[in-house]
């Protein structure tokens, strides 16, 4: 079966959705596909309030942005297609998709973005395949969107702002978080949330990791290690903790496989989370018509990537001639001056520089030299 | 009057936004540290539950004689109750002395962040930061 769409928009997180109510009020025909049974990405599991300016809803919870992004796309008359996946993307700029979960259709779309977020990183130590060991954000899920308590007694490894912000999250919840490890000197997230943790008596501890989870059926005790400044385990430093659960919060990855199928450059941003598509600064990647938004990108926050779903919807209104480029030009300024802002101070002035070594890369390729396939 | 624990340059300006006093300024970029104009601040409490970094505290230092108190934003449940004995702890949570609950702005009232003020010894001032319940507040 073939299906027709003018613009397709592959995840429905926080860049899709931003994306998609932008394109389509611009008078573009617009079909969202996102794997998961509900829209909103990672935006309802976030129980917390966002940072930024009250222009990136700050202070406000991430499910209630999330609940706002769902009603301006009914509004808008985005088409959002749930329990879909896109299993392939091809040349002619064709994605492979099984709608429900049962009905292969070949999409045909004018212009595609690309918004479909990020995997978790693990680690591995003996142990680590013992029920209760998982990533951060799988705990954050199975707390707040399922409402089961991962565990009792927690362990958090990585003290980003995920590890801070699920730390505290597994307290609300009712858990015990037995400490925060974190393999480098210097605490990873805002000091802010390594505050709220450490006032309620969660110790952080800096250059140290996580050895081995050891337990019958399920993990029962964790043996952690303090680190050389190699960050290896130094001998004789093992401490025993006893807890039932392990959160790993060791960064994230872009979820780019399509992007890699459908031919697009890449490089190499460590900073980022791994290889990146190449993109210029419209979020257009190397191949003509295909644009990346939000984590796929490089991996940053949602608030980023709400400015990029509305960046990237701005560059495809424009090449399809829906708005003329004076507008364009205008729009982009605007949310471009709002990434800067976000993209400031001790967390932000490696991403901004980053994202510039991304576009300096794509310019290359455009050239006719540099970029992996 | 406010306290602000904010010392980092973190993209960030809510506090400023929804002050009705003018008492706190951001400005541009909004990565600037928040400096609070302690003239200004009527000590109002708008800006406690709106700081998404739970990092704003209003201190009255003359709450009752040799007695001051501390209102924070307060996100566990359940909730203390006016009149229960609290434990009053400092930035690494260790226990300074006891404190006593006075007063709770209900949840709702803030999307879900409850205001609590508790009372305190004042010569504990400077390094009250926070209380804990002497219950566990496990579920």
């Amino acid at each position: 079966m073939e299906k027709k769409v003018e613009v397709l928009i592959v995840g429905a997180g926080p860049a899709g959705l931003s994306a998609a109510i932008e394109v389509a009020r611009g008078g573009a025909r617009v079909l969202v596909v996102d794997e998961n049974g509900v829209a909103g990405g990672q935006l309802f599991k976030q129980i917390h309030r966002f940072f930024g300016s009250r222009d990136h809803s700050a202070g406000v919870r991430g499910f209630e942005i999330g609940t706002r992004l769902l009603r301006e796309c009914e509004n808008a008359g985005v088409e959002i297609m749930l329990n879909s996946v896109v299993w392939g993307l091809f040349p002619d700029m064709t994605a492979g998709v099984v709608f429900f979960n049962k009905h292969n259709v070949a999409v045909r779309a004018e212009r595609i973005i690309l918004s479909c977020g990020a995997s978790e990183n693990t680690l591995n130590f003996p142990g680590w395949t013992l029920p209760g060991v998982m990533g951060a954000g799988a705990a954050q899920t199975m707390m707040n969107i399922h409402r089961v308590l991962p565990g009792k007694e927690a362990i958090m490894v990585g003290s980003g702002n995920v590890g801070l912000i699920v730390g505290y999250q597994l307290i609300q919840a009712g858990c015990q978080v037995k400490a925060v490890l974190e393999i480098l000197p210097e605490v990873g997230g805002y000091k802010v949330h390594a505050n709220k943790l450490a006032r309620l008596g969660v110790e952080i501890l800096t250059s140290w990791t996580v050895v081995e989870a050891r337990g019958r059926e399920k993990v029962e005790e964790v043996v952690i290690s303090r680190v050389d400044s190699k960050l290896q385990p130094m001998a004789g430093s093992k401490r025993t903790i006893s807890a039932d659960l392990v959160c790993m919060a060791v960064g994230l990855s872009p979820l780019a496989e399509l992007a890699w199928m459908a031919g697009c450059r890449f490089g190499y941003f460590p900073l980022l989370g791994g290889f990146v598509p190449l993109h210029g600064a419209n979020l257009e990647t190397t191949l003509p018509g295909i644009y990346v938004a939000g984590d796929i990108s490089g991996i940053e926050e949602a608030s980023t990537a709400m400015e990029e779903g509305k960046l990237a919807a701005v560059s495809v209104l424009e090449s399809l001639k829906r708005i003329s480029p004076a507008e364009a030009a205008g729009r982009r300024k605007v949310i471009s001056q709002s990434l800067v802002s976000l993209r400031r101070g001790p967390y932000g002035d490696f991403r901004q520089k980053e994202k510039e070594r991304i576009f300096r890369e794509f310019e290359k390729v455009k050239e006719g030299s540099g970029g992996y396939h | 009057m406010a306290i602000i624990d904010c010392p980092e340059e973190i993209p960030c300006n809510p506090c400023e936004t929804i002050c009705p006093s003018g008492a706190i300024k951001v400005g541009q970029p909004i990565t600037n540290i928040p400096l609070l104009d302690e003239e200004k601040c009527t000590g109002c409490g708008r800006c406690l539950p709106i700081c998404p970094g739970l990092a704003i505290s209003i201190l009255n230092y003359r709450f009752r004689k040799d007695e001051a108190a501390l209102t924070v934003p307060y996100e566990l449940l359940p909730l203390p109750e006016p009149g229960e004995t609290v434990m009053a702890v400092d930035r690494q949570g260790r226990q300074l002395t006891e404190g006593k609950i006075v007063r709770l702005i209900a949840p709702e009232k803030n999307q879900q962040t409850a205001l609590v003020t508790f009372s305190f010894p004042r010569k504990f001032y400077r390094k009250v930061c926070y209380f804990k319940r002497k219950r566990n507040h496990t579920p």
